[in-house]
């Protein structure tokens, strides 16, 4: 198989990278563009740990073949710290203890702000059942959910605050 | 959008601390949160090869011949291995962590001899240019396999027809020797008293049989290992394991290198819940690393991940028990056998030494088995050995006291061990606070909340001993009056966080002037794993005695800058203070900028073995709701009290509670090793190896128990692995409690639930 | 470009083919992406007919409200192919063609009588989406032939669908059982006429005539019901395999085949059609 040249969007930025016709966007992400955030928990779509916001769409990038970015918009952990500081949802995984080992947290906050982006108010079953697709072995999700439902009336306020400016 | 770290927030009442027990974001938290953080497999270096492992399709068989030739043709091969290439190694012990390791079978795991052992079992590895060339160079290995009967079930490898796996296995613990090989490696007795006879007293007696799968710690990362090794024969190591010492001691051992020509640095570790307590691809990595002259990188697939390394023993269990009308306990007797998969050292005798620990039992006969099958070699998982065995223990527990129509809360506070109980196990108890965890459960609303249809209410116990071992710890006073706290204990799940706590609490400075550091093989000393719940026990106390060496320093500098007797010198919230006041206080800061004057850097170092680990209990209650027509079981709600002795962190301490619980419940329902007839692995991925998703859990509430441990300055019991022995008991008498069915094989899974209820009459 | 020489492999979401792909297993000479083909990713409402993309992702399938309220065992169905993450690739042309027995989306496509619409290098042909899967892995379509849509009538009044599948967890698993329905209900709530179909327990979806005969001219009631869910364990030609056993599944079926006809007619009684 060739190589493939691929200009796609990622965390606003256009990037080029060349790579093979078999390889998933995953590998593309970490080992050519360098991206090491993305992690690979298990390269079958069951974990989450490589989730990736995909033309507004969440999405294992393990399970993405790398010339099908051409032309994407792909979001990734590390375009979720703006120029302002943390995204709201990495303020909330930092204090409401979140992590332990840290490997699955990228693939978590991406699914979450995915969650977040199209339902400001999520219910606590609605983000379980969102979350549903990112395995964490650590921390028994109790504290994963509670920072994510934090997050979301964080930044419901901020928007409110907002507004009345 | 906010940039600002929030300030730590005091929530318990903490008398006589400011920093312990307080809550600050962690000091490695932003960079994992970020993306920054790199693990095992985020090292890339120029020049990297990748490698890849050649694993045995065949559960049992002789390996007649490997031909690598076709491999070391293929382009972009840089190198091949076989067992062949590392040293035979005798039997000598080594330490392990939570489980002694035999260099001898370990060097037979890492790489097959003449025979594979396990379907997955490694024969070959090879480095190449690309992913691409190393599997094809895999596929071109011949290997001639004379394939051998397999045995997997525990019983089964226990009868004297069962195939054997090694033919010098003979029996320990046995007395007179067995004369003939088989594959129970050894024998463990724990008795006190004469159990037979005092069964005879009991007014109930309650015996039953169980089973439980060998299940994976399911550690969310992978292995991964770089290995590059120089021109002069020394190698850099960078991976992610519980213990970067233990990664040096064991690939300089099976190597046949001394361990000071290896530097391993440690990656951030994804997990590892004991199943990184020992090597697999590291020493291969490095071996192939130093054919090839350049660096090689290895990371196992999920599949690998499951089909060699980890699982912890499936076992059977058979218990018995014995009461009196009063609630007492007579006596009890337990046999049990622990799957060790393809070399000796199962949790067995960990399980016999726990099941009962929480209780003062007069008599007791435990025996246990260590029995060898072909299955990978299983690995340390939290609190090891000990949740199988409380699983029967716990069980049978609860069916005694409701035969004796006692609250079963009630019935394990009337036999609960205390200070100066004789343990199950030996010693004598200290302080404990086993009743403690009981009457928190007690008297959370959650154990009177009413139960609707279906539904269920379960309780259990469980301990574990923690462990002490030795630690380092190297403090040093930065030239801004910050600290830098550097020890020998990767970080897997918050220690940095209590180790700046401990520090700020010493030194009086604010825990967020400290920064923790995971130091390297040559930067620390030498350090024992994160296991056994040690780390902030052991290498804390390491921590501690560092800082206070620091803080006489620092005393030390300032009776010198006013020429005072050191002794008139108080340190107090971080400032040197003349107890009279004649002086104005100096800070650390202010110390630091003239320490070149008053003897050089400012450090201190500790070393020590730690004694003194005080024991931990948990006591949980569980609510279910059974679907009688398809066996679904549906936790409700689950609450948990655990000893911690004394929180440094309360929301890491927690978060160790609320996931030993979460893996409890997958060890209950789901999880489960499924092999088909060949011995083959069914399910090595996480589609069909189901641990827990987010929608699987309720809230997961805590009761953290603080009855010191008076081992420790500030009374630390470790936190980390008593809280998943509890649960699999707690579900299982939930269920009973909803549908009058006891289950006594683990997974209580979908099809055995609905077997039960339908062969109960529906 | 399916019809030349090599092997080659259509696909959409790629959820089962990409993790083969990796594992060295298969190795097509091609791959070819139909997601940038515009017909197969999208869905339109054809006068009465609604015409899905085959490789329409099953998420496109929940934001469509309209498709909700007129399939809502269809959506769900699609909507239980994975995780959120699974579901932005997922579709039902991909799910149909991947012919595993336990595919959630078919005994739903199956009882709502659709449609798929095969483009090949002979032309055009329809079919029913029950004559697709012929076992495990296999279908009959021939070799360059792929499927382009999968059309459904919209359904006349008081008539609704499900779909229920059992899986031991509850979320991430393939279907140990799945059951679709669909019923059609006369002003006075009996039955005018029912399709019932199962998955995951023989080579293909099965259909249950017997236990759409049990109910049709009939109420809803629990005797009907009980019928029904006999006739849907007696439809069963399980395995046991490490999901489930046949036991299991043969029970399990007849209760989710309930379940979900107890749905299907709520829905009925309550369409506002």
């Amino acid at each position: 198989m060739s190589s493939t040249p691929v200009t796609a969007t990622i965390n606003e930025d256009q990037v080029e990278f060349l790579c093979q016709s078999d390889q998933t966007l995953l590998e593309a992400l970490r080992d050519v563009v360098g991206l090491t955030g993305v992690k690979e928990g298990c390269a079958t779509g069951d974990c989450g740990a490589c989730s990736v916001i995909l033309d507004g769409r969440l999405t294992c990038s393990c399970l993405v073949l790398a010339p099908e970015a051409a032309g994407a918009t792909i979001f990734t952990v590390e375009g979720m710290a703006g120029p302002d500081g943390l995204h709201p949802l990495q303020q909330s995984f930092l204090e409401g203890a979140a992590l332990q080992c840290g490997v699955c947290t990228p693939g978590f906050l991406v699914a979450a702000k995915s969650l977040l982006d199209r339902r400001a108010d999520p219910s606590e079953s609605e983000v379980r059942y969102a979350i549903a697709g990112n395995l964490c072995r650590c921390t028994g999700y109790d504290k994963i959910v509670r920072s994510i439902l934090t997050a979301a009336e964080d930044m419901k306020k901020a928007a409110e605050e907002k507004e009345k400016v | 959008m906010t940039t600002t770290i929030a300030p730590p927030t005091t929530t318990e009442a903490n008398p006589g601390y400011k920093w312990v027990g307080t809550r600050p974001v962690r000091h490695d938290g932003l960079d994992k949160v970020t993306g920054r953080a790199r693990f095992g497999a985020d090292l890339t270096l120029p020049g990297m090869l990748i490698g890849a492992v050649l694993r045995s399709p065949h559960a049992h068989a002789r390996i007649l011949s490997i031909d690598t030739s076709p491999a070391k043709a293929i382009d972009g091969v840089k190198a091949v291995v076989t067992g062949a290439d590392f040293p035979m190694l005798e039997s000598e012990a080594g330490e392990g962590g939570e489980g002694e390791v035999d260099f001898r079978d370990l060097c037979h795991n890492i790489m097959a001899r003449d025979k594979v052992l396990y379907e997955g079992h490694a024969l070959a590895a090879v480095a190449a240019t690309s992913r691409r060339a190393a599997l094809a160079a895999l596929a071109a290995i011949k290997v001639d396999y004379e394939v051998l009967p397999h045995v997997i079930d525990v019983e089964d490898a226990m009868m004297p027809d069962a195939p054997v796996l090694h033919e010098d296995m003979i029996t320990a613990g046995m007395d007179p020797a067995p004369e003939t090989p088989s594959n129970v490696a050894a024998r463990y007795l724990h008795e006190r008293g004469d159990a037979e006879q005092a069964f005879a007293g009991a007014d109930v007696i309650v015996e039953r049989e169980f089973t439980t799968k060998p299940v994976h710690q399911g550690y969310i990362e992978p292995h991964a290992v770089v290995a590059d090794v120089a021109e002069d024969g020394r190698a850099m190591v960078w991976c992610s394991s519980q213990g970067h010492f233990m990664v040096r001691t064991y690939t300089a051992k099976l190597l046949g290198w001394e361990p000071s020509r290896i530097k391993v640095i440690p990656a951030e570790i994804g997990g590892g819940f004991g199943g990184k307590t020992t090597v697999y691809i590291e020493p291969v990595a490095t071996l192939l690393s130093q054919k090839a002259g350049r660096p090689v990188k290895v990371v196992m697939t999920r599949d690998e991940v499951f089909r060699a390394t980890g699982p912890t023993s499936g076992s059977k269990i058979r218990f018995k028990v014995g009461a009196r009308r009063d609630g007492t306990i007579v006596a009890a007797s337990g046999w049990l056998a622990y799957q060790a998969g393809a070399f000796k050292g199962s949790p067995v005798e960990l399980g016999v030494m726990c099941m009962l620990a929480p209780y003062n039992v007069p008599n007791f006969h435990l025996e246990g088995f260590d029995v060898v099958n072909n299955m990978p070699k299983v690995a340390a998982y939290r609190a090891p050995g000990a949740p199988m065995a409380a699983f029967a223990s716990e069980t049978v527990l609860d069916e005694v006291a409701r035969a004796l129509d006692m609250d079963p809360l009630e019935f394990r506070m009337a036999n609960a061990a205390e200070e100066g109980v004789k343990a199950v196990y030996g010693p004598r108890f200290r302080r404990i606070g086993y009743r403690e965890t009981v009457e928190a459960i007690r008297d959370h609303p959650h154990y009177s909340e009413p139960l609707g249809s279906n539904q269920g209410r379960g309780v259990a116990s469980g301990f574990w001993f923690n462990f002490g071992s030795v630690s380092s710890a190297t403090v040093h006073i930065n030239e801004d009056g910050g600290a830098s706290v550097m020890t020998g204990s990767p970080d897997i799940g918050g220690s940095r966080a209590s180790m700046a706590l401990m520090a700020a609490e010493e030194l009086g400075i604010d825990v967020y002037r400290i920064t923790p550091i995971v130091a390297d093989t040559e930067s620390i000393g030498f350090t024992d794993m994160t296991g056994g719940s040690r780390v902030t026990h052991a290498t804390g106390m390491a921590v501690i005695e560092a800082c206070r060496t620091v803080v006489a320093d620092l005393r030390a500098r300032a009776a010198k800058i006013w020429d005072v007797d050191v002794d008139d010198v108080e340190w107090v919230e971080g400032r040197a203070q003349h107890v009279e006041g004649n002086h104005p206080p100096l800070t650390t800061e202010d110390l630091a900028e003239t320490s070149a004057r008053t003897g050089g850097p400012i450090t201190a170092s500790a070393s020590l073995n730690a004694r003194g680990a005080g024991v931990a209990f948990s006591t949980q209650v569980c609510d279910v709701e059974v679907d009688p027509e398809t066996g679904a079981v549906e936790i409700l709600r689950y609450t948990t009290a655990q000893d911690a002795g004394r929180a440094i962190h309360p929301s890491y301490v927690e978060g160790q509670m609320q996931g030993g619980v979460a893996q409890g419940i997958g060890w209950a329902l789901n999880e489960e090793y499924l092999f088909d007839r060949q011995g083959v692995m069914e399910n090595p991925g996480f589609l069909d190896y189901r641990i827990p998703v987010a929608s699987d859990l309720p809230m997961i509430d805590t009761v953290i128990v603080e009855v010191p441990n008076p081992g420790h300055p500030y009374g630390v019991r470790g936190v980390g692995e008593v809280g998943i022995v509890p649960p699999m008991a707690a579900v299982a008498n939930a269920i009973h409690d909803a549908t009058g069915l006891r289950l006594e094989e683990l997974p209580m899974s979908p099809v055995r639930v609905l077997a039960a209820i339908s062969a109960n009459g529906g | 470009m399916l019809a030349g020489d090599g092997d080659r492999k259509v696909y959409a979401g790629a959820t089962d083919f990409i993790p083969q792909l990796r594992m060295g297993r298969p190795e097509p000479d091609y791959a070819v992406d139909l997601k940038r083909i515009p017909r197969l990713t999208g869905l339109r409402l054809v006068g009465d007919t609604w015409v899905i993309g085959a490789a329409t992702p099953s998420i496109r399938l929940t934001e469509e409200e309209t498709l909700v309220a007129d399939l809502p065992g269809l959506v769900e169905a699609a909507a239980l192919i994975g995780s959120d993450q699974i579901q932005s690739r997922a579709s039902l042309g991909g799910n149909l063609c991947n012919a595993s027995p336990a595919a959630d989306s078919v005994p739903a496509m199956v009882v709502n009588e659709g449609r798929a619409v095969i483009s090949g290098p002979n032309g055009t042909r329809t079919i029913p989406v029950a004559s697709v899967v012929t076992g495990p892995g296999r279908t009959s379509l021939a070799k360059g032939e792929f499927v382009v849509e999968i059309e459904f009538d919209r359904p006349p009044a008081r008539t609704a669908d499900a779909y229920l599948r059992f899986i031991p967890r509850t979320e991430m698993d393939i279907a140990v059982v799945g059951a679709g329905a669909r019923l059609s209900l006369d002003e006075e709530g009996r039955c005018v006429s029912a399709a019932v179909a199962l998955g995951a327990v023989a080579p293909t979806v099965v259909r249950v005539p017997a236990a759409e005969n049990a109910l049709v001219g009939r109420p809803i009631t629990d005797s009907a019901l009980e019928q029904v869910a006999a006739e849907a364990s007696a439809a069963c030609n399980p395995i046991d395999d490490k999901r489930g056993t046949k036991e299991y599944r043969r029970q399990v079926a007849g209760v989710l085949a309930v379940r979900a006809l107890k749905l299907a007619a709520s829905r009925a009684a309550n369409s506002t059609r």
